[in-house]
């Protein structure tokens, strides 16, 4: 397939990792904000490919896990009323929320349905024009114009009855807060390449500068990730501190222009409350007031959410890569993603469920010589 | 967050309003909405995420990326073949 299987060619992704081992000399902490990151650098093993100096840490760019709990309760509430179809991407189906999940509560009869795109959602409510549709407007920069264009489209199709609960975040305002954190352990930055594709990457020369922390764009294949990786330990060794492309295939400077336009039309900035970590000011977007009636959280007066977080889970920690998932002591035993007490358990793209799956298994450590688990 | 799939755009149409496309991703083709790229044409190439194209894709990039590593695949080679010849 093309744009894919090039980009897997071990023998490049090998001569990669040979230059990353013979120009490091000393140690580097470098963070992978994305979730999707995380995934491909632990199911390729790159973890375990890179030389010890190198560490790894995997930054809260999974928006599932960042989605406010208050939100999720709120999620919950709107999903149990009887003439609610919910509506929302597949992995928030497991989150849990103070007392349950989205799951919880299809099983006691409430209307949940998992749709692949926001359209589909637009086009549950044409349907049912006797439900009310509401769609869990979650993610980065990178669902933003797909979520708005749902909106934008129920407008014009002129759909009463249909209301998104956004929780759309955003990654410079998360940068700022990890690397602006006394705990900050950060020296180098893989930036996600798909927000990228939408945002471009005209808003990390400051963030860069202000840090003195180099910025590389990078892709998802191994040979991006390696390639990256690449990139950011030859600025490290040499002092620089440079935003650079390693995804420039599907990411120029100034990115999507249009889907730019379209997010700004209907969102604004916010703050946004971010799970495990806490309120980032100015960190999301929510609805513009000329959308007000397509804003769930107007529509549905769900009234005083009190929550209550797992006192046991360090999901906090491991978004802000202060901690690993095998560090959790209830990591693989109390909590796995069948029966997961956090949200970085659950996501395709939370730390915990790729260490999981990855087989990063304290109870069954492996070795690259002893091969992988499937 | 960032599962973007790169496929071939193999159909362009209008529904109620909206431009979607036929994307092909390698056998399996998939409506995909095309609002964010007025200028993609049929045959063009594009990352795609939870249904919507999010950018077009560049082979004279992709190209370039794949040049630098393979230089660098030969540079590795002329090393390992010097330390064997100097051995």
């Amino acid at each position: 397939m093309k744009f894919v299987d090039e980009f897997r060619d071990s023998d490049l992704v090998k001569a990669g990792l040979s230059e990353i081992h013979r120009l490091v000399t000393r140690k580097w902490t470098i963070m992978e904000i994305c979730g999707g990151q995380t995934h491909a650098i632990l199911q390729y093993g790159l973890d375990e490919l890179l030389p010890p100096e190198v560490e790894l840490v995997h930054g809260p760019g999974c928006p599932v896990c960042v989605t406010s709990l208050e939100l999720i309760d709120k999620a919950l509430a709107i999903a149990a009323l009887p003439n609610v179809i919910f509506t929302s991407y597949g992995d928030m189906l497991r989150v849990p929320g103070s007392q349950q999940d989205l799951f919880a509560i299809r099983a006691a009869g409430g209307q949940v349905r998992v749709v692949y795109s926001p359209l589909d959602a637009v086009r549950i409510a044409q349907q049912n024009p006797d439900k009310e549709v509401v769609f869990f407007a979650i993610g980065f920069e990178t669902t933003a114009p797909a979520n708005v264009v749902s909106v934008l489209q129920a407008k014009a199709l002129g759909l009463k009855n249909f209301s998104v609960l956004v929780s759309q975040v955003c990654v410079p305002p998360a940068m700022h807060a990890i690397l602006g954190s006394p705990n900050n352990r950060v020296q180098g930055f893989l930036a996600a390449g798909h927000v990228c594709t939408v945002m471009g990457y005209w808003e990390y020369p400051p963030i860069a500068q202000k840090y003195g922390v180099p910025i590389i764009v990078t892709g998802f294949e191994p040979l991006d990730l390696v390639q990256g990786l690449l990139m950011t330990v030859c600025q490290l060794e040499k002092g620089q501190v440079e935003v650079q492309n390693a995804y420039p295939r599907a990411v120029s400077f100034e990115g999507n222009q249009a889907a730019q336009a379209m997010i700004q039309r209907v969102y604004e900035p916010c703050d946004r409350n971010w799970r495990g970590i806490g309120p980032i000011p100015m960190s999301g977007w929510g609805l513009r007031e000329e959308f007000a009636d397509f804003n769930a959280e107007r529509r549905f007066q769900v009234g005083h959410i009190q929550t209550q977080e797992s006192t046991i889970c360090i999901a906090g920690q491991i978004l802000q890569g202060l901690k690993k998932p095998l560090q959790c002591p209830v990591f693989g035993a109390l909590c796995t993603p069948e029966k997961p007490l956090g949200a970085t358990m659950v996501s395709s793209e939370g730390a915990c469920a790729a260490y999981y799956r990855y087989a990063r298994n304290p109870l069954f450590p492996l070795s690259l010589s002893e091969g992988r688990v499937a | 967050m960032c599962l973007g799939v790169p496929g071939k755009i193999i159909e362009i149409y209008d529904a109620g309003g909206l431009r979607m496309g036929k994307v092909d991703f390698g056998g399996v083709t998939s409506e995909t909405c095309l609002a964010a790229l007025p200028e993609a044409k049929v045959g063009d190439y594009t990352i795609v995420h939870a249904g919507f194209a999010l950018n077009l894709l560049s082979e004279e990039e992709a190209q370039a990326t794949l040049d630098t590593l393979r230089e660098l695949a030969l540079f590795e080679e002329g090393m390992d073949n010097d330390i064997t010849l100097s051995s």
